[in-house]
């Protein structure tokens, strides 16, 4: 079996090599080939076909003024893959002897403390989009970004308060476990694995989506082969080393990018003095922020004489449009988290519930710490990039903090940017490895161990045979991820995310909250409460304004052609860029002026994109009527047990004194 | 499951117990209220009183900016608040009811 893990082992690595190899090729062809490749969401970026000819190397670019493009290094940027590469390798391997039993597999037997487990608590849940995404949406919207971290960190305190503790001692393994204490074990381990696989996977699906779209615009590596480089690895990780590697994983990447955040920070707050007051002064008074807002956010043609636009950045309502969206994502959020599979799945790797509240405490302070620093990162990237120059390369903003790696590093010497700019594509990278895996964890958790082991084989399997069962099931969902991943290279994934935290706050965490909390709840209770929850959450994101309705993108398309064409009858003649937008439009209204989304609408039935604040109330409500028509007088008598061992943690200790 | 011994109604009906679940509920319910309506105040303030939001404290830096941040203070209090209290009154009550019942 060592030899056998040794090989493959070396195998990934050499998977990997390759893998990282590949961005070498593209900038070392010709020197003037395109490194950043087009982002595929945001295919007008005109960054994405910059002039080829000056384009010269990244490490000979001093950083010119409003450098609009964004290019690595590969002399720099490889080794540092190579290193976190070898390093997570290195922990698979260590990982990998010690893990034997199945509670090896999915906890790390228990073993791991309050603190490294805060530390992958925060690593698992600051994805690439949180990281990249909200300081871009802070580079480009001001105020409104910062607001919509706060809700991230806030979710923690209904993990702490509610869940954690109660979990950490009446839990196994899985939400499998708990769910199915009092009540009828099989058909309600069976549709809560269902409902742990389907969030996994919308979650899943986003994230290998973003992460082969940013290892395609970073490195300028193919799509595909960022997707099964990804995977490869991801799969190793959890195959070979299930929780302990995973853990590990995922307590470096925080690491990497708290230091990552920091000293870009730090760098960017000695551009102002170290002071605060002078840091939002210089957002207000910056003359590209101001132009920005007028002309690209609020679209003022000409300037509202006495209007302070820069002081506009720093005040809410450039992005946030809908309140009521607005609230409903918090409830989605707030609650969410909290029902998140693979978040549960971090409490059954301590060994307390003591241990527990401490590693969500310490997950806290490290994550609020790390929003509060992308207010700087955003706000330093607006000042010093321009968020014209930002939007340049990614419409979105995405790429935001990498520039303001390379210009603050820049600014120093060019192979500082180079460094700073290669460590957090690096950790851009880690991060992606990290989130991926707790999430291949959490599905293959549910199917081997709820499905197969309980469901299938009556828990009867032996220790041997529930690893191997949760290997080749991690094996499976890696594979799966990795094909769906491809698959899903067009499609525009946003809503995924916003899926993943309905499904979560509606369907997983009103049953789990119940079946903690309230005598009278059961099987029926469970099943209607699952099933509704992620059914009705489902439908309400296919009808959501998430979804591409043709019928709009040809509106939409229609009106440019209007434009141009009007354009052109009035005698201007088209820039080579308007004729082929032209072109494109008329395409666009062509094929989609009579189609309709997947569901067969024309238009959104309902206007809000996070479908929370409908369909929690419903998957609480479902739950409750379910074990009203279905009393079970078995569930409210062992109610006691529940209740007595989630408090106190009576008959828990020893099943995880290893 | 090898732990049959425990009368788990009995326990249920321990005084230390219910005392230990009282205060638990009283304090987990409250405090998650509380944090709940302060992180709503945010969306629902921004949405809703943005002139509020757009008041200058301290030189450019507005009432919007401190509120936001505050919620990172305010969720660290109350983590902080009820890991002191948990590790004071919770665990020592819990203790107490696990050496009763050995």
């Amino acid at each position: 079996m060592k030899k056998l893990i040794a090989g493959i082992t070396l195998a990934l690595s050499l998977g990997s090599f390759a893998f990282a190899q590949e961005p070498a090729k593209a900038p070392t062809g010709a020197a003037g080939a395109p490194a950043v490749a087009a982002p595929a969401t945001a295919p007008a970026a005109p960054a994405a076909t910059a002039p080829a000819p000056a384009a010269p190397l990244a490490k000979a670019a001093a950083p010119a003024e409003k450098k609009s493009e964004l290019k690595a290094n590969p002399y720099v940027t490889i080794p540092i893959f190579l290193i976190i590469i070898g390093v997570t390798m290195c922990v698979v391997v260590w990982s990998a002897k010690k893990t034997k039993s199945a509670a090896d597999f999915y906890t790390a037997g228990g073993g791991i403390t309050g603190t490294q487990n805060g530390w992958a608590i925060a690593g698992d849940y600051m994805s690439a989009a949180s990281f990249l995404g909200i300081s871009g949406m802070i580079s480009l919207y001001g105020y409104d970004g910062f607001m919509y971290s706060v809700g991230w960190l806030v979710a923690y305190i209904t993990v702490l308060l509610i869940v954690a503790e109660p979990c950490r001692n009446a839990g196994k393994f899985t939400l499998g476990d708990i769910l199915s204490f009092r009540t009828e074990p099989k058909p309600v381990r069976a549709v809560c694995a269902l409902s742990v696989v389907a969030v996994s996977t919308f979650y899943l699906t986003a994230q290998m989506v973003g992460a082969g779209k940013l290892m395609q615009l970073l490195l300028g590596i193919p799509y595909k082969t960022a997707i099964i480089g990804v995977g490869i690895l991801m799969v190793g990780y959890v195959v070979f080393g299930g929780m302990t590697a995973t853990t590990w994983v995922q307590i470096i990447k925080a690491g990497l990018l708290m230091s990552g955040a920091g000293v870009l920070s730090v760098l960017v707050g000695i551009k102002s003095g170290m002071s605060p007051l002078q840091f939002f002064t210089d957002i207000a008074t910056n003359p590209n922020i101001a132009e920005h807002v007028q002309k690209v956010v609020l679209k003022d043609p000409v300037a509202v004489a006495g209007f302070d636009y820069g002081q506009r950045f720093l005040e809410p309502g450039l992005f946030l449009k809908n309140p009521l969206d607005q609230i409903s994502l918090g409830m989605a959020l707030v609650l969410g988290t909290a029902g998140m599979p693979h978040i549960l799945m971090r409490f059954f790797t301590v060994p307390t519930a003591q241990a527990a509240r401490k590693s969500v405490i310490v997950a806290m302070f490290i994550i609020g710490t790390f929003y509060i620093l992308t207010t700087l990162l955003g706000f330093g990237a607006a000042i010093h990039l321009s968020p014209q120059g930002i939007q340049k390369v990614d419409k979105g903003g995405n790429m935001a903090a990498m520039m303001l790696a390379q210009k603050m590093g820049g600014d120093i010497s060019p192979f500082l940017g180079d460094l700073l700019l290669a460590f957090l594509c690096a950790v851009a990278f880690a991060t992606i490895l990290a989130v991926v895996s707790g999430l291949v964890l959490a599905a293959s958790a549910a199917i081997a161990h709820d499905i197969y082991v309980n469901v299938i084989k009556d828990g009867h399997a032996d220790q041997h045979e529930q690893v191997m069962a949760a290997r080749i099931t991690s094996l499976c969902v890696g594979a799966a991820g990795i094909l769906i991943g491809i698959a899903a290279e067009k499609q525009n994934v946003a809503h995924l995310v916003a899926l993943a935290f309905a499904v979560a706050s509606s369907g997983n965490l009103p049953v789990v909250v119940m079946s903690l909390f309230w005598k009278k709840f059961n099987t029926a209770g469970v099943i209607a409460g699952l099933v509704t929850g992620t059914v009705i959450s489902i439908v309400l994101v296919m009808v959501s304004p998430n979804m591409t309705y043709p019928k709009k993108v040809a509106a939409d398309a229609q009106k440019v052609v209007a434009t141009l064409e009007k354009k052109q009858a009035g005698g201007t003649i088209l820039s080579e860029k308007e004729t082929k937008e032209l072109a494109k439009a008329r395409t666009d209204y062509e094929t989609n002026k009579d189609g309709t989304s997947i569901i067969g609408l024309d238009k959104p039935l309902i206007d809000l994109k996070n479908p929370g604040i409908i369909s929690i109330p419903i998957g609480f409500l479902a739950a409750i009527l379910g074990c009203l028509a279905f009393p079970s007088r078995r569930s409210e008598e062992m109610f006691d047990e529940i209740y007595v061992r989630q408090n106190t943690g009576i008959g828990i200790a020893k099943a995880v004194d290893h | 499951m090898a732990d049959k011994q425990y009368d788990w109604a009995a326990i249920a009906k321990n005084p230390k117990f219910v005392e230990l679940h009282r205060k638990k509920t009283t304090f987990l319910i409250g405090w998650w209220v509380f944090s709940t309506v302060f992180y709503f105040l945010l969306p629902i303030g921004a949405a809703y009183a943005p002139g509020l939001f757009k008041i200058k404290i301290i030189g450019n830096i507005n009432f919007g900016y401190l509120f936001a941040l505050s919620q990172f203070f305010v969720s660290w209090g109350i983590a902080m608040y009820y890991a002191h209290v948990a590790n004071k009154d919770f665990d020592r009550l819990t203790r107490e009811l696990v050496d009763e019942l050995r």
